[in-house]
């Protein structure tokens, strides 16, 4: 195992960590939205999945370049 | 024998100078298969014949419409038409890379003295240049979405002299369009490419039964990866289209 395999794991790793936090609020605050009121479920999740998407990318931009240092 | 990733596309024959990718030989095929279902739809609407195949499409298309509306409900007609194509296009380039053989069936060739093996055909968006293209193609429109309905008022958002502040406001507007473009490119290519290198190392460490679960997830985020292009799309096109202040 080479430092190179090190790095990448640590860029995945830290990567990772900040959006699972971000999403895990998203997600609870959309719950106890829907679950306050339950007629706006599909409004309130319309823009939870944006929500959500928006954080995701940070998390695919550090995979993205964890599988660039990976493989070239 | 090694696990084989690529994260470029690989050409498979050259036209001229011109490198043809198995990629986009993929999305060709998606996109002519879209084309022929659209086309064979349409005479069957005006047809009036009963088709339980015609039916299901049309429940498909019934649902996506009434999404659409939930969001722009004064001008769901016009962006319609350009939305679910996205969706369509990129939901099916993405589950042609599950298909079997995709990926798997390939020649051995010489690339630089190397022997490398090169497939004939690769998941559509698990190339950044297609989800690129697609990205760019999303953006332009939502400036030309924008431009039709609020005509040069419309660039006043990025060119705003009244005082200095609306003029970096309006500096930081024209920066997040390009951003758009990244991050558009970059979501779908990452989502869809590194499931399928989690599907290739699955399939490298037990190779039977146990990458079945994981096809399951793959088919869910390609569905989900295609709403959210799709849904992000017609988010920025329905602000660009209405007048602010």
């Amino acid at each position: 195992m080479s430092d190179s395999n090190v790095i990448v794991g640590a860029t995945m790793a830290i990567g990772g960590l900040a959006p699972a936090i971000a999403i895990g609020l998203i997600v609870s605050k959309a719950l106890e939205a829907i679950g306050r009121n339950p007629e706006a479920a599909a409004k309130v999740q319309t823009v939870m999945i944006l929500g959500v998407a928006f954080a995701e990318a940070i998390a695919i931009y550090s995979l993205v370049v964890a599988l660039i240092l990976k493989f070239v | 024998m090694a696990l084989n990733i690529s994260i470029s596309a690989e050409p498979i024959f050259n036209l001229g100078q011109f490198e043809f990718t198995n990629s986009m030989l993929v999305s060709l095929l998606v996109t002519l298969g879209l084309s022929i279902l659209a086309i064979s739809f349409s005479q069957y609407l005006k047809s009036g014949r009963k088709s339980s195949f015609f039916m299901f499409i049309q429940t498909i298309i019934e649902s996506f419409y009434e999404f659409v509306q939930s969001i722009a409900p004064q001008q769901a007609n016009r962006f319609f038409p350009l939305i679910a194509s996205i969706f369509l296009f990129v939901m099916l380039a993405s589950w042609a890379g599950l298909l079997p053989g995709v990926e798997t069936i390939g020649l051995m060739k010489n690339i630089d003295g190397v022997k490398e093996f090169v497939p004939f055909f690769r998941g559509g968006t698990a190339d950044l240049n297609i989800t690129l293209g697609l990205a760019i193609f999303a953006v332009i429109s939502i400036q030309v979405y924008g431009y039709k309905t609020l005509g040069m008022k419309y660039f006043k958002k990025f060119f705003d002299f009244s005082n200095p502040i609306n003029f970096f406001v309006g500096f930081l507007e024209l920066i997040s369009e390009f951003a758009r473009i990244m991050s558009f490119a970059f979501r779908l290519f990452g989502n869809i490419f590194a499931g399928e290198v989690l599907l290739a190392v699955i399939a490298f460490l037990i190779p039977i039964f146990a990458s079945l679960p994981f096809m399951g997830l793959e088919i869910f985020v390609g569905f989900i990866q295609a709403l959210v292009f799709a849904t992000l799309t017609l988010v920025f096109i329905n602000i660009a289209a209405t007048s602010h202040h």
